[in-house]
């Protein structure tokens, strides 16, 4: 039986960047074949050649053995290639019906279609096992159900090499489990599944065979059954990965943050944050797990300064925080900077970092004040060797303090932000998502920096969608369900299952 | 694909002359069917406006009002605010200097008067430009919006202020009476008499002062940072604990003062009384100048030279070709509004695949 996707000998150039370099390898038919590498490794390049997006330089691409122009991505619909995207492409105030039809409505009458496409999606549903109404309205659905109808509308347009990137980066626990039952069903029926994902518990799960991709070409394609976790992490990153990192014993001081009784409701008036008490000492990691959009953004935003409680009491060290008498917390974070908070926003290019600026000018970005000589001049030779050190620290690449932040990589961007507040020396450090889209190599990087601070006595709030993150950083666990502390865990009883439940708040004794 | 990918010295430099070569060969193109020879205009444009030292004083003249009308808007968009409302800025400018010389001309020495007039310029400017400030950083009602609105109430209260109260009993102009001689702006002529007869005067220095410094607060102090960063990624902003709210109401004031100070050029240096309608939409070639000079202090010297140049060059140059109307120049005026404010960006993608295709070339033979 021909392979249902061969890759042969592709290349692919932008630029000066080499994003895929005769890259070769074939994935048998009703199969799941996982993809992986660090950003940047060119598996994204890779599935958008396959999928119309780029044409390849040079190379074949063979489908069932035949090879084939993919020019577009209505090309591979029709070649029965879908996929299904990180980010949805779903429009929120239409129904999954309409979703699915949106594109492919056909005629000049809706009702006519919309009825046999109804006919068609519960069917599919059915066959599947997917439990999605058709007629429910996409804002109502949660991120996992969401997810669903992504799948759903490539499984309508009769995929059958369906491309996943990065599809449990949103789930929770429970949600990655059923989201693997379907794909499993689906090999089951014949079709072949391309699952791109940085983590590699997920592949040894399920998935059949592996790619390892590194700086655009294919460092190893092997059966899942014979690898291990440390060997595709060496093969990944291309020297060996400490998955365990050294640490003090857990000590922790005095308190340094006190939270009680914290509300918020937002502008519709509905309670984001109910009630939280919590406390983070000195020379301790307290993380915050919890499925995105249950309070933890928002929680972050209040410790900062950058948005006001509606009730609670705030404590540093024993001081009040200021911004009880605010009517807004416009300046606010420019006080708390000055108690000794720092912060690493969740959402580094919203918050983080200003794009269009120089590397170097985002590197006292929220300490512009400490920047300045006489006059309210900037001080440009501290700056330059401050930063210049910053990047040499962090290892950022390129280092070139001259160069616009934002044609740096996400994970150098988060390396010149975590840099920029560590150098701060807080006494309390907020830190949201530190690893989101940041690879493997730097990620170790960026974990041993807040260990580190952790040792040398500073008290850390970490807010993390990612379970592994927790378990390896944290020493105390609080999970966040609805706006509610929903459980607490030290870290000798991480248990993911029960973190799974509490994130899905289900309180359990 | 956007302007991002290319490197500075494309989007500072190529883009704009691009822009502006494009709006040449349309009006080149216009003045073809108006049965003239485009290049001999453009000879004659050229020679009338920068080459003949008269002409060049008057083409300096006209800039050193756009360069205060150009930083005005500039210092507003360097924090995010689209200031519409530099022309009516600018009006209130002139009644601020004007109060203040129609009250001390007959009492105070030029020394003292020149600096006091001047400064009530800006004050009003500034306060004019406050209230919109205000409104945005606290309301939220849009800035641009609010500008618009607020050029129409100054041209109509300037209009009562000036028949009301201005016009000196007997005189049929609808402007204030001439003020004394104290209060006239020292020309540059008698400083550089190669200049022939011209109005250049002294504002011309001022604006040159008012680029020098306006360059260094954004780019080398705290202040600029945090407008530049307001300006660019309100959210950082408000992350790094600089306050919105308080940069958008100075940002507007010093855009307000700014424009205020356009005024001095015109009343003080040339016509030496307040006139209905003087600016004659000096503000919204501010707008031009500071979208082609890219806020930066050297672009907007150069195209408010270029609008000067224009303006002067215009004028004899529809003397000399009778088929040429007067009005050619604000169509010429038009088009480069339109490439090289809406059209800014015309050219980026071809010009970032050139540049990608060279580079290409270059890795290829190494």
């Amino acid at each position: 039986m021909p392979a249902a996707v061969e890759f042969q000998h592709i290349s692919k150039r932008f630029g000066a960047v080499q994003a895929n370099r005769e890259v070769s390898f074939s994935i048998a038919p009703a199969s799941i074949h996982g993809v992986i590498g660090e950003n940047g490794a060119g598996k994204s390049t890779l599935m958008s050649i396959l999928y119309g997006y780029y044409r390849a330089d040079s190379g074949q691409l063979l489908l069932n053995g035949q090879p084939q122009q993919i020019r577009n991505s209505q090309e591979a619909i029709r070649l029965g290639i879908g996929m299904v995207h990180q980010h949805f492409m779903l429009v929120e105030n239409m129904s999954v019906l309409d979703n699915v039809m949106l594109g492919s409505e056909g005629g000049f009458r809706l009702a006519a279609k919309r009825r046999q496409v109804e006919e068609k999606l519960r069917q599919i549903c059915q066959q599947y096992r997917l439990d999605v109404d058709p007629l429910a309205y996409i804002q109502d659905l949660s991120v996992g159900v969401q997810q669903r109808v992504e799948i759903l509308k490539q499984i309508y347009r009769s995929a059958n090499v369906l491309i996943l990137d990065e599809p449990t980066a949103v789930l929770t626990v429970q949600e990655t489990a059923s989201l693997f039952d379907v794909l499993r069903l689906f090999k089951q029926q014949g079709k072949t599944i391309i699952l791109i994902t940085h983590k590699l518990q997920e592949i040894l799960d399920i998935t059949d065979s592996v790619t390892v991709m590194r700086a655009g070409t294919v460092v190893g394609s092997l059966a899942t059954a014979s690898a291990s976790k440390e060997q595709l992490a060496t093969l990944m990153v291309g020297r060996p990965i400490q998955t365990q990192l050294a640490r003090a014993p857990y000590a922790p001081g005095a308190a340094v943050l006190e939270v009680a009784g914290l509300h918020l409701k937002n502008q519709q008036h509905v309670s984001v944050l109910k009630d939280l008490h919590f406390q983070i000492r000195a020379g301790e990691i307290v993380a915050i797990a919890g499925v995105s959009g249950n309070g933890q953004s928002e929680l972050l935003e209040i410790l900062s300064g950058m948005r006001l409680p509606t009730s609670g009491k705030l404590q540093l060290l024993g001081q009040e925080l200021p911004g009880a008498k605010r009517h807004d917390a416009d300046g606010l974070p420019a006080k708390f900077r000055a108690l000794g908070i720092a912060h690493v926003p969740e959402d580094r290019l919203r918050d983080g970092v200003i794009k269009n600026l120089s590397v170097m000018m985002n590197s006292f970005l929220g300490y512009q004040n400490q920047a300045k000589k006489s006059l309210g001049l900037l001080d440009f030779n501290t700056i330059l060797s401050r930063c210049l050190d910053l990047l040499k620290k962090f290892d950022v690449r390129p280092a070139d303090p001259y160069l616009r932040i934002g044609l740096l990589s996400g994970g150098n961007q988060q390396k010149v932000v975590i840099a920029r507040e560590i150098a701060a020396q807080p006494k309390l450090m907020l830190v949201g998502q530190p690893t989101r889209g940041v690879d493997i190599g730097t990620i170790e990087t960026i974990h041993a920096q807040l260990l580190a601070m952790r040792d040398a006595g500073v008290a850390i709030l970490l807010v993390s969608v990612e379970l592994e993150e927790v378990r390896a950083l944290a020493d105390r666990i609080l999970v966040m369900s609805g706006g509610c502390i929903t459980g607490e865990l030290k870290a000798e009883e991480f248990d993911a299952t029960r973190i799974g439940l509490l994130m899905g708040g289900l309180h359990k004794s | 694909m956007n302007n991002t990918d290319l490197p500075r010295w494309a989007t500072a430099l190529v883009l704009p002359l691009l822009n502006l070569c494009s709006a040449l060969l349309v009006a080149a193109l216009v003045i073809y069917l108006l049965g003239e020879n485009p290049l001999e205009s453009l000879s004659i444009l050229i020679n009338a406006a920068l080459l003949n030292p008269e002409g060049l004083g008057y083409t300096l003249f006209y800039a050193s009002t756009f360069i205060f009308t150009g930083l005005s808007v500039s210092v507003a968009m360097q924090a995010g605010l689209f200031n519409i409302g530099s022309e009516g800025q600018m009006y209130l400018g002139g009644l601020g200097l004007t109060l203040v010389v129609l009250a001390f001309d007959a009492s105070l020495p030029g020394w003292l008067l020149l600096p006091l007039a001047i400064i009530g310029s800006a004050v009003f400017g500034a306060a004019w430009a406050y209230l919109p400030g205000y409104l945005q950083a606290k309301r939220g009602s849009h800035i641009v919006v609010t500008t618009i609105m607020f050029n129409f109430i100054a041209a109509s209260l300037m209009n009562f202020i000036i028949v009301s109260y201005l016009i000196p009993t007997g005189q049929q102009n609808t402007s204030s009476r001439i003020f004394a001689e104290s209060a006239w702006l020292p020309k540059l002529n008698t400083l550089l008499p190669f200049l022939g007869e011209t109005p250049l005067n002294i504002s011309f220095v001022m604006a040159l002062l008012a680029l020098a410094i306006y360059g260094m607060s954004i780019s080398r102090t705290v202040w600029g940072y945090s407008l530049r960063a307001a300006g660019l990624n309100q959210h950082a902003a408000h992350y790094a604990g600089i306050s919105i709210t308080r940069t958008i109401v100075i940002a507007m004031s010093i855009s307000g003062a700014l424009a205020g100070l356009a005024a001095v050029n015109s009343v003080l240096g040339s016509t030496h009384y307040l006139n209905l309608n003087f600016p004659a939409g000096a503000g919204f070639i501010g707008i031009a100048i500071a979208l082609m000079g890219r806020q930066h202090p050297f672009g907007i010297l150069l195209s408010a030279i270029l609008f000067g140049a224009l303006i002067q060059g215009g004028f004899d140059l529809s003397l000399e070709k009778p088929n040429i109307p007067p009005e050619t120049f604000i169509f010429i005026q038009g088009l480069i509004i339109l490439f090289c404010g809406a059209l800014e960006n015309l050219y980026a993608p071809a010009l970032a695949s050139l540049l990608k295709y060279k580079s290409n070339l270059r890795n290829q033979d190494v």
